[in-house]
């Protein structure tokens, strides 16, 4: 199997000619590292949702993308879904990161399901479901992940707005105290020793006080 | 045979306790007999929330809360998180600095592997071998104290460069470290590679085809056995890589052919302790002269930080595979977005198809196999029919043990 690998410029350029107006902020970047500087591709892309699948799809057909994880950003009115992925690895320097924004409004936080294409997105799908409440469509599995079965229902943890987590859902570990209503430990509890001449010894007499060094010196 | 058939199926959750993942996780096996039927896993049994409070925090303050997401792989999240801030305020890292930051790196996969390659041992029954690797990854630990202070949150990476140099005097210890790692290779290599307990129960178990890696993901050693050319290191060359000869380490060239198996996940990361042996040796030759911090004073870092707005992903080889880190910041003192991927969020959907067909004894093998930190096997819980019974850990390793010993009858 041959990958040949085109330099993102022309990436950028396929996917302008192929979806128009519905792609905006299209940027290619660089960033250099090292002593050599060598340059390392992004190309960043805002997509309109309707077009989320096509593409994917599109992507793909230039190289099957390597997803590395779907971020979420409450920015306020809507909530931007950041596709990160990956093409052209495994040609030495001329791997493409190729990112994707969605926004969504918050009055409609619906995406459709990318796990058709790239079924290893289900699990970072999932996430987004539980921790910013997107409605993920048509995924085949929409159980939680990182939250606790107990977890209150409609709290988000990265939202910013007042289903996010608010003041009275964060406990002080310093305020939360012992564990109290403990059950009995299985061993008997050590009996007290009787008090020992050393410790008894007033430490006053054989320690200078600090006041007394700082004269000596 | 027939009543064998009929034999309905039952369930084994598995964990979920583990102290050292992010994610420690429940597994629930639908068993058929011995062979395991269907996989499904549940992570977040302690998650941490840790994004939650780096969104409430400064960049500095949240380098240091990188350096405590894992307790093994702390430079990567570090250098990971150091790079998307430089990409977003812009900073130019000083050269010295991307040599100290691939340095320690590669010393941190030393010891990641060798760990590894211990517990994988310690699952299969081989308490030698396991003493053995544990004992030869100690070198990099002391050479990682020497180097950074301590043995793990090694707190040494900084937005802009590294918080401490590497002298010329330290490079007797490491050139010392480097050969000792040398002497020992063929070694290790021999006793893992070419010893029939090991290839017994490794071999074509819990295969991974190459479609199987490209589809569901993965990332890193996981990936690479099953054929998966991809190795951060080597396609976005970051730090001091790109100065560097670094080539991702397939099975195949090795072996003579890509199986995607156990074995395989085997030959990749002992392989790539050879590797990282070469990577620190090129880094000590050419490393140049030079400062190691962009901005040494504090509050310029954070003032230069707050003026930056716009987003960034850092990405690191981590000894588990990619690491992610995006970021996104908005004239703000803490950023307005921030999200994790470690390595194992990648490769745990490989669990499901990896372990379907495999039986109980080889599950602690197969799912120590993508390395998460640790086997997650803490306790298992049989429910069966009559009630149930639960298997704790030392069952369940001690089953493991005894499918060791069959074989090799």
């Amino acid at each position: 199997m041959t990958r040949t690998a085109i330099p993102t410029e022309e990436v950028a350029a396929i996917f302008k000619k192929e979806f128009g107006d519905g792609i905006s902020d299209i940027e290619v970047r660089e960033w250099c590292e090292g002593s050599k500087k060598t340059p390392i591709h992004t190309l960043w892309m805002h997509i309109d949702r309707s077009l989320l699948l096509k593409a994917v799809s599109c992507l793909i057909e230039i190289d099957y993308p390597h997803l590395g994880v779907i971020s979420g950003c409450d920015t306020g009115d809507d909530i931007d879904l950041v596709y990160n992925m990956m093409i052209f690895f495994g040609i030495r320097g001329r791997e493409i990161n190729v990112t994707f924004v969605v926004t969504l409004p918050k009055s409609d936080l619906s995406v459709p399901t990318i796990s058709g294409l790239i079924p290893g997105a289900v699990y970072t799908e999932r996430e987004k479901i539980e921790m910013l409440g997107i409605d993920v469509t048509d995924i085949p599995d929409r159980r939680g992940l990182f939250l606790p079965a107990d977890f209150p229902k409609g709290v988000y943890p990265w939202r910013k707005d007042e289903t996010g987590i608010q003041e009275g859902h964060v406990k002080e570990l310093w305020a939360v105290g012992r564990p109290e209503n403990r059950p009995a430990p299985p061993v008997k509890p050590k009996e007290k020793k009787e008090a020992d001449p050393v410790e008894a010894r007033t430490p006053e007499k054989d320690v200078p006080a600090p006041e007394e060094v700082k004269k000596d010196e | 045979m027939s009543e064998m058939g009929k034999k309905a199926t039952y369930n084994i959750p598995i964990g979920p306790i583990h102290p050292s993942l992010k994610e420690p996780i429940l597994f629930t096996f639908r068993m058929n007999g011995e062979v395991i039927e269907e996989a499904d896993f549940a992570p977040g049994k302690a998650h941490r929330g840790i994004e939650w409070m780096g969104m409430r925090r400064n960049p500095v303050q949240i380098v240091h809360l990188t350096d405590r997401i894992c307790g093994i792989c702390g430079v990567s999240h570090t250098l990971a998180f150091a790079r998307a801030v430089e990409q977003i305020v812009g900073i130019e890292v000083p050269e010295r600095a991307h040599y100290v930051r691939t340095i320690i790196a590669e010393f941190e996969r030393i010891q990641s592997h060798l760990l590894w390659a211990g517990v994988a041992a310690h699952e299969l029954g081989f308490e030698t071998l396991f003493h053995l690797a544990w004992r030869v990854r100690e070198e990099s630990m002391d050479v990682i104290e020497y180097l950074t202070g301590n043995r793990v949150n090694y707190g040494i990476v900084q937005v802009g460069g590294v918080r401490r140099d590497f002298t010329e005097d330290q490079f007797p210890r490491i050139e010392r470290a480097l050969h000792y790692y040398e002497d020992v290779a063929g070694k290790l290599l021999n006793l893992y590679l070419n010893d029939k307990t090991v290839s017994l129960r490794c071999r074509d178990a819990g295969t991974m085809s190459y479609e199987d890696a490209l589809r569901l993901c993965t990332v890193g050693p996981t990936a690479r056995a099953s054929g998966l050319n991809m190795d951060v290191r080597q396609d976005s060359p970051y730090a001091a890589y790109g100065d560097i000869d670094v080539q991702a380490i397939l099975p195949e060239p090795y072996m003579g052919e890509t199986r995607g198996d156990v074995y395989d996940r085997i030959v990749v990361r002992l392989y790539e302790v050879v590797q990282s042996v070469g990577i620190i040796r090129q880094c000590l030759d050419q490393m140049p002269p030079g400062e190691v911090l962009w901005e040494k004073k504090y509050p310029r870092l954070l003032a230069a930080c707050k003026k930056a707005s716009g987003e960034a992903v850092g990405r690191v080889e981590a000894p588990r595979g990619e690491c992610l880190h995006y970021l996104r910041m908005d004239h703000m003192d803490h950023p307005q977005t921030w999200k994790v991927k470690a390595s194992t969020y990648s490769n745990q959907m490989a669990w499901l198809g990896m372990l379907k067909g495999e039986q109980i004894a080889d599950i602690p093998i197969i799912v120590a196999s993508i390395d998460p930190c640790m086997s997650c096997t803490d306790r298992v819980a049989v429910i069966g029919d009559e009630g149930g019974y639960v298997l704790t850990k030392e069952d369940l390793h001690r089953l493991s043990v005894e499918k060791t010993r069959r074989l090799m009858q």
